[in-house]
């Protein structure tokens, strides 16, 4: 059976809770669904921001996350994946990025939906940048820790 | 070759993309990356400091020493920060 995949990249919000209940409509195989929702934070430390603008390489961001995903199909028994990534403007409250896994049992649906995570954040081409109030912006630094935590899907 | 640029290294550089014709003793991305680094300021700015630099060919990440032969498309940009 293929397993149904979901990748988008757009502009505009997504509804969570409709992408859920999509995994499991109209089956009932699936025993476990994990969502992740990434949201866009007014900043830190007192440092308020406007809103983020994401950029991103268009055709590879599709073909880099389709990579990921085919990698987390081969290592967890899945029955679905949504990954779903917005990109232009977006304020602090809205969503950014939503990884949906569907399985069995729930140990691969939340290992694979964190693999992709940490996938996403180091290896697909999108890019922060801050926007502050007159006209201000810098763009994200890349965290180590980002990096430790994607690096550690590689040890076995 | 097309050769496009992201985020800092797009706003260093000032344009998008651009088509780029290297001499033949440039093989590897790291030797476009020193090529297009002597361009002008604005090129040497964006690349100031290579080993922050990450590279695709053709849409797939690819180590500096990859050589470019063939290449399509050739991708340089910071670190990534989605997610």
């Amino acid at each position: 059976m293929t397993v149904p995949v979901t990748i988008r990249l757009q502009q505009a919000d997504f509804d969570t809770a409709r992408e859920i209940a999509a995994m499991t409509d109209g089956r009932s195989d699936v025993g476990a669904v994990v969502s992740f929702s990434g949201v866009c934070r007014g900043g830190e430390g007192g440092d308020a921001i406007d809103a983020l603008t994401l950029e991103h390489y268009p055709g590879m961001a599709e073909a880099e996350i389709g990579r990921h995903v085919e990698e987390a199909l081969a290592r967890w028994p899945l029955l679905g994946v949504t990954v779903i990534h917005r990109h232009g403007r977006i304020e602090p409250g809205e969503n950014i990025v939503l990884v949906v896994t569907a399985s069995s049992h729930r140990q691969a649906a939340f290992e694979a939906a964190e693999f992709l995570m940490d996938y996403l954040k180091t290896r697909a081409p999108f890019w922060k940048r801050e926007d502050r109030a007159a006209g201000d912006a810098n763009w994200v630094d890349a965290a180590a820790h980002d990096d430790a935590a994607a690096a550690r899907w590689t040890k076995s | 070759m097309k050769v496009v640029y992201f985020a800092w290294v797009r706003e260093r550089i000032g344009k998008a993309e651009e088509t780029v014709e290297p001499p033949a003793e440039v093989r590897t991305v790291g030797d476009l990356i020193g090529w297009l680094a002597g361009r002008g300021e604005t090129y040497a700015h964006a690349f100031e400091t290579p080993r922050v630099i990450r590279a695709a060919i053709d849409h797939a990440h690819v180590p500096p020493e990859t050589a470019i032969a063939g290449a399509r498309e050739i991708a340089f940009f910071p670190p990534m920060t989605g997610g």
